[in-house]
């Protein structure tokens, strides 16, 4: 009875203390998500940019502009993306006089990765739109900017809108590498609290819950774009 | 007003067009029919290069369409098309699908776009129909709202390439009646067609197509009643 009190007492301390361990480590986390998610915001809108260029390109009659944005896919799908943020913070300075800080480079690692995916998603989507549509946008007069524009990407980037908010998830959750090049985002906060307090536990399940919350925002976002669009 | 000399086209080795001549005056209602595979709607695709000939020329009021020099765009808005797959845009009313075009192109404000957009719907029939979207439309009324997006630039010329194809048989009388009204009206047209009815009544002019060539041509009279050719003869008492 004694001993059951006090194991019960001894139990309910460990996760007051764990809590006030996570507590306490909120303020350190919090800045450390919020560089995740600014990377992340201007890496995807970035990538989305290539996605859609060079998906175009893909598409096209012309062969050099198709050859750029195979070698571009296949060569960013083809190698991980470990090897890409190296590459592009220590592997570039060494052979050129192009130095780039850790933030710059993280971005320049992401946006490249992501936009290869999309540029597969892009292309996969405009292909999907019935190529009636733009004979019927060419007949009437329109350039085919303009029909790619007003007709066949209204409808393809509907349709694209669940892979590409995967490719985003994935791409979030793929910034936590950028830890190894030494910048402060949600990760390496992580890893810079526990190398401390030697809690990794706690730290690590904090820092898993603050990317849920990410990635599951976007995911309600997602969700309600995609029911808004319907009714269009 | 069109006046097409030496046409060819091939798709690769596959010469699906050999040496057409064909000349349409203003007003003229001209069908073209012949068994598929006879080359009726490349040719048709070719007059507004929506195909890009290998050969020839094709003079639309004066211009060669075929002509890099010539903005092909510009020349498109005088050629309205009607598809056998209707090609209405999905994600816009059928209001907007008719109103789009003359808005960016011809440079109507939104109020006269609308404006127009209304009495071509009326005119087809469709009045009550301006902000559905497409899929709710039966297969008749889409081609008919597609008939409307094409008038809507103020083309002079029309082209139909098998507009009643992919129709159920009972929605085709709407669609070929929106074109009788056409015709009379003194519309340009050129409609490659399976509807032999149709073309007796309302065409000036029969192309027989087979093969890639003309084989016989004339007033829907001389041709259905007494084709000279035996290719023309073959064909009709299969489809007669």
């Amino acid at each position: 009875m004694i001993t059951h009190t006090v194991t019960k007492t001894i139990k309910e301390e460990t996760v007051i203390e764990s809590l006030q361990i996570m507590i306490d480590a909120l303020p350190v986390l919090l800045q450390g998500m919020w560089l995740t998610v600014l990377i992340t915001v201007i890496s995807l809108a970035i990538a989305l940019v290539i996605g859609l260029v060079l998906g175009i390109f893909s598409i096209t009659q012309n062969k050099i502009l198709r050859g750029i944005s195979t070698f571009y896919v296949d060569a960013i799908r083809g190698t991980p993306i470990l090897v890409q943020i190296l590459f592009i913070y220590f592997g570039l300075p060494a052979a050129t006089d192009l130095s780039l800080n850790a933030f710059t480079a993280g971005i320049i690692a992401i946006s490249i990765n992501a936009g290869a995916y999309l540029v597969e998603i892009f292309r996969a989507g405009i292909n999907s739109i019935d190529k009636g549509q733009m004979e019927a946008g060419r007949t009437l007069g329109f350039s085919y900017g303009e029909t790619m524009r007003l007709i066949i990407l209204p409808q393809a980037v509907k349709r694209m809108i669940p892979a590409i908010v995967n490719q985003f998830i994935v791409s979030i959750k793929d910034t936590s590498i950028l830890s190894v090049i030494g910048i402060a985002e949600l990760t390496m906060s992580g890893q810079s609290i526990y190398a401390n307090n030697f809690r990794a536990f706690e730290i690590l399940f904090m820092v898993g819950v603050l990317y849920f919350v990410i990635v599951y925002s976007l995911t309600l976002f997602a969700r309600w774009l995609e029911r808004r669009l319907d009714v269009a | 007003m069109i006046k097409i000399k030496n046409l060819k086209k091939s798709f690769g080795e596959l010469e699906v067009l050999k040496d057409m001549n064909v000349e349409v005056k203003p007003q003229e209602v001209v069908c073209v029919i012949g068994p598929s595979g006879s080359g009726k709607s490349t040719f048709l695709r070719c007059i507004n290069r929506l195909e890009e000939p290998t050969g020839g020329s094709i003079y639309i009021e004066g211009n060669d369409i075929t002509d890099p020099g010539n903005n092909i765009n510009e020349m498109r808005k005088n050629l309205g098309m009607v598809f056998q797959q209707f090609n209405l845009f999905p994600h816009m009313t059928v209001l907007q699908n008719i109103t789009t075009a003359p808005k960016r192109l011809n440079g109507k404000s939104q109020a006269e776009a609308d404006k127009l957009g209304k009495q071509l719907l009326e005119k087809v029939g469709l009045a009550d129909k301006a902000d559905v979207y497409p899929d709710n439309l039966s297969g008749g009324q889409k081609q008919r709202a597609a008939i409307a997006r094409a008038l809507a630039m103020e083309p002079s010329i029309m082209l139909f390439d098998e507009p009643t194809s992919a129709l159920d048989p009972e929605m085709v009388g709407d669609v070929l009646e929106v074109m009788k009204s056409l015709a009379k009206e003194g519309m340009t047209m050129i409609i490659v067609t399976h509807e032999m009815g149709f073309a007796r009544e309302v065409a000036d002019r029969v192309i027989f197509m087979d093969g890639g060539y003309i084989v016989e041509e004339g007033n829907p009279q001389d041709l259905f009643d007494n084709p000279q050719e035996k290719r023309t003869q073959d064909f009709l008492s299969k489809v007669l």
